[in-house]
């Protein structure tokens, strides 16, 4: 039964380059610690290559002048870490998560869907280069081999059944102690223990795992205990053990922290680019798209000196909803740029945490002989294009209100994907003899106009801010009283006239109406 | 009607093509002379064909025919037999002054194209579309994307900011009879003619940058640039190009392109145009004596419409009607559309006449 193991060696290294790619061909550093106590956590060959090792001052690093510092960042790492079990389980249901940089995947059954071993291993291996990781790929039949496989050779490795010990066998003894350096904590017993027995092995003259496996078992025993069993196993490749599998929760979030305070929409653009490139690639790799993207920027503290007024951790939100789940990087980009431009924060920006709702992608069939319809994402573009020249809510499909109001309605969101309803065919005799709808033509605001009347009824009306409405009335008909919403604050109470009015050689049809709390106004022109 | 596409090649060193030959125009070797440009000279047509260059050059007489656009119901089955439809891919104007008919028919077009299936846009310069008329002209609301460019932003509280009380209101409430002519100086009427100038420069331009984006989104079975409100000053500023830009990109697109406006604009860009017009004034007339049919044996509705409450004056004084207004009702619009230009058609100009009526008209 096979496994596969995704290491990410330098991890801390690697997900400041995930985030910052532009560094990887430059030595870079992580620091850790408060200033001005911070060293050197984790370096990259290239650094190693300067001198640069963990453990160095912050002062010390400095020296070296081509060297980028970056300060550890728990955000960047635990999304390096969710990117690394998304890849991981874009492959196989079945994901234990060994550590933070190391993921194991049961690949039982996987060949017959994925193809052979190798290619599997190259196609993870591509995965997570796609997900801004490089990491080290191996396969092997049993968990452990694998880690050592991962931790021990760079780039993909594929161990065959039963040859576990001779190709493990060059690999140094640090690899079987790896994890327990590293992650515990300095005075932690098990770094002492490990510490220990590698330094007996090393005394022993051991330095490499074929040297373990090839000791004799009872002596070993007798020596080391179940402890130096245990490290023998794993170095011949025959432990065995079951994976724990972990289900990663769907939260696909990205953030990067600023050294330096944006102030300008450009250079944010650039970062944005990348951090929803990467989470469209996490959202692709397990199938899914979003519909809502939640975009949080931490402003930098402002302190007015006049008004002696700070504000202190500020935040600013913006909430892009979607109508429909899409998985379009530059779409999102455009409609976020759209968006800023139209709600810019008010503050130089020191943090950026983008996330999106994950959510199933949307499946559209379609048609030959079906109508053509707006492209989702082209038509959201467009729609924020329009909305940034016009206005929010100027822009959109309309909703009638119930209500006797007669301009009563709302704008709302407008979606290019409606229920298909059957269409009623009409009889040709039936759609000739139905007449078209006398259309209304709404003046907004209506236009307040000046009536001379004559027993009560209207004989002539002028309109001051519009020169075309004004005239003798040459026919009339109402008054209608129409009145409504009694029991809010905004009642209304009217009584409308519909009237022919005479404009020189021209004759239009007006609705006139009678605002019983204000004056008189034209609503609209029957057109 | 269909017409020939036929390219001309006027570039020195490109073959002149004749039916089923082709004739190269070649440049003679330099002559010895200085400064004197190489002589060009046609060869004659024996020679010609038997060039390679030419093999992928195509006579003029195999040229694609440009195919005629496919044409799609007005939702008025008069204006359909006069002009066939409304054309794909074309751009359509539509103009004539105020209570001509021109919103009935941009409502009848879109609850046709609406009830097809298809999604439509209303880019509305002035904001002047009733949701009310749409929606009891069978336009499927869902379906519609509404631009609104007007510069007037939509009141928060319509019954406050529509009808504001003002003194003048309040003394004319007080004693109907007075009239009060808003009297402006000259220099306030330039400022505000001014302003409402900028204004609709300003409207203008989101208008045709939001047709531009429609445009290019593509998709929409119908989109409407409605000018009908416009200034004809603000009109005619919209330059040629943008009209021959518009035809551009709608074209070989399912897409109808419908201006609505007073006065044509578009020159020659339009493949369609209607002039509509209500009927003339004894037709007015006559309206307005069928508002009256009561005392003339014509058919009239005595009673309110749904949604109106007749009122009782106090003292019904004398009429020059026959009947006092409240027992009248406006029933309608009678309109004339004048097929001006077809690119389709080249018949003589054709009118017909056609009926609209009221929403409560039954």
């Amino acid at each position: 039964m096979p496994f596969a193991c995704i290491y990410v060696p330098n991890f801390p290294v690697a997900a400041a380059l995930r985030a910052e790619p532009e560094l990887q061909a430059r030595p870079v550093a992580i620091l850790e610690g408060k200033p001005p106590l911070e060293k050197t956590i984790a370096v990259n060959e290239k650094a190693a290559r300067m001198g640069i090792a963990p453990g160095m001052t912050k002062a010390q690093a400095e020296l070296c002048p081509k060297l980028a510092l970056r300060l550890r960042s728990p955000l960047q790492e635990s999304a390096a870490h969710a990117a690394l079990l998304d890849c991981a389980q874009s492959f196989s249901p079945c994901v234990e998560d060994a550590a933070c940089d190391t993921a194991l995947l049961d690949l039982a059954g996987m060949e017959s869907l994925l193809g052979p071993l190798p290619a599997i291993s190259r196609a993870i291996y591509n995965r997570a280069t796609a997900l801004g990781l490089a990491a080290n790929i191996a396969i092997a039949s049993n968990p452990d081999a694998a880690v050592l496989a991962a931790r021990g050779f760079p780039g993909v490795t594929v161990i065959p059944a039963g040859e576990e010990a001779e190709q493990l066998g060059p690999l140094p003894t640090e690899v079987l102690f790896a994890n327990r350096l590293e992650d515990a904590p300095k005075e932690d017993e098990q770094k002492k223990a490990a510490a220990r027995l590698l330094e007996t092995l090393d005394r022993w003259g051991i330095r490499n795992l074929r040297g373990l496996a090839a000791l004799p078992a009872v002596s070993l025993s007798e020596r080391l205990g179940q402890a130096g069993l245990r490290l023998q196993q794993l170095a011949r490749g025959t432990a065995s053990r079951t994976l724990v599998p972990v289900e990663a929760p769907p939260v696909f979030e990205e953030a990067v922290e600023l050294e330096h305070p944006i102030v300008l929409l450009e250079p944010l653009a650039f970062l944005l680019n990348r951090l929803l490139e990467q989470i469209c690639a996490r959202l692709g790799s397990r199938a899914l798209a979003t519909q809502e993207l939640r975009l949080t920027l931490g402003l930098e503290n402002l302190t007015s000196s006049n008004q002696q007024s700070a504000i202190n951790n500020q935040q600013f939100v913006r909430t892009l909803r979607l109508p429909l789940p899409m998985l379009d990087s530059k779409v999102f980009l455009k409609l976020l740029q759209l968006d800023l431009n139209a709600h810019p924060p008010g503050a130089p920006i020191m943090k950026i945490h983008l996330a999106a709702e994950p959510a199933r992608p949307r499946s559209a069939q379609g048609g030959l002989f079906l109508p053509p319809s707006p492209e989702p994402e082209k038509l959201e573009l467009t729609l924020a294009r329009i909305a940034g020249m016009v206005g929010e809510n100027k822009v959109g499909a309309l909703e009638l209100l119930d209500t006797h109001h007669p301009d009563g309605f709302r704008m709302r969101r407008f979606v290019a994907e409606v229920a298909r309803k059957t269409p009623q065919k009409k009889s040709p005799d039936s759609a000739a003899a139905t007449a078209a709808i006398t259309a209304l033509r709404r003046f907004r605001p209506p236009l307040r106009a000046d009536v001379i009347l004559e027993n009560d009824q209207p004989v002539r009306v002028a309109c001051p801010k519009k020169k075309d409405v004004q005239g003798d009335v040459l026919w009339k008909a109402g008054p209608w009283r129409a009145s409504g919403d009694w029991w809010e604050r905004e009642a209304w109470s009217r009584d409308e006239w519909d009237l022919a009015l005479r404009n020189g050689d021209a004759v239009s049809f007006y609705r006139l109406v009678h605002d019983l709390l204000g004056g008189w106004f034209v609503e609209g022109t029957y057109d | 009607m269909s017409s020939a596409v036929v390219s001309t090649s006027a570039a020195l060193g490109r073959p002149f093509v004749f039916d089923g030959k082709a004739v190269p125009e070649v440049s003679l070797p330099a002559e010895p002379t200085e400064g004197r440009p190489p002589q060009r000279v046609r060869p004659s047509l024996s020679g010609a064909t038997a060039d390679p260059r030419l093999a992928h050059v195509t006579p003029a007489s195999q040229l694609d025919i440009r195919p005629a656009p496919e044409m799609v119901s007005s939702g008025i089955s008069a204006l359909d037999a006069l002009t066939g439809g409304l054309p794909r891919g074309c751009l359509t104007e539509i103009c004539g002054p105020a209570s001509s008919g021109r919103t009935t028919l941009l409502l009848a077009a879109l609850a046709a194209a609406t009830q097809r299936g298809e999604f439509c846009a209303v880019v509305d310069a002035s904001d002047a579309l009733d949701p009310q008329s749409a929606a009891a002209s069978g336009v499927e609301l869902d379906r519609l994307l509404w631009v609104r460019c007007s510069e007037n932003s939509p009141p928060k509280s319509r019954a406050k900011q529509e009808c504001p009380i003002s003194r003048a209101s309040l003394a004319r409430e007080a004693c109907p009879e007075l009239v009060e002519w808003v009297g402006t100086s000259s220099q306030v009427a330039f400022d505000f003619e001014r302003t409402n100038s900028r204004q609709s420069e300003h409207c203008l331009e989101q208008v045709l940058r939001a047709t531009d984006l429609l445009l290019e989104s593509g998709g929409f079975g119908l989109i409407v640039l409605d000018l009908g409100d416009l200034p004809q000053q603000a009109a005619r500023r919209i330059p040629l190009t943008t009209w021959f830009r518009f035809r551009r990109a709608v074209e070989n697109k399912p897409t109808i392109l419908l201006a609505i406006e007073q006065h044509p604009i578009a020159g020659s860009c339009s493949s369609l145009l209607l002039q509509l017009g209500s009927v003339d004034e004894l037709a007015t007339e006559r309206r307005k004596n069928a508002a009256h049919g009561a005392n003339r044996g014509l058919a009239v509705r005595e009673e309110a419409p749904e949604g109106r409450k007749k009122i009782n004056l106090p003292a019904q004084p004398e009429f020059d009607f026959p009947c006092p207004p409240h027992a009248q009702l406006f029933t309608g619009l009678d309109i004339t559309a004048e097929l001006i230009r077809s690119r389709l058609d080249r018949k003589p100009t054709r009118s017909v006449i056609f009926e609209t009526k009221a929403a409560w008209a039954g």
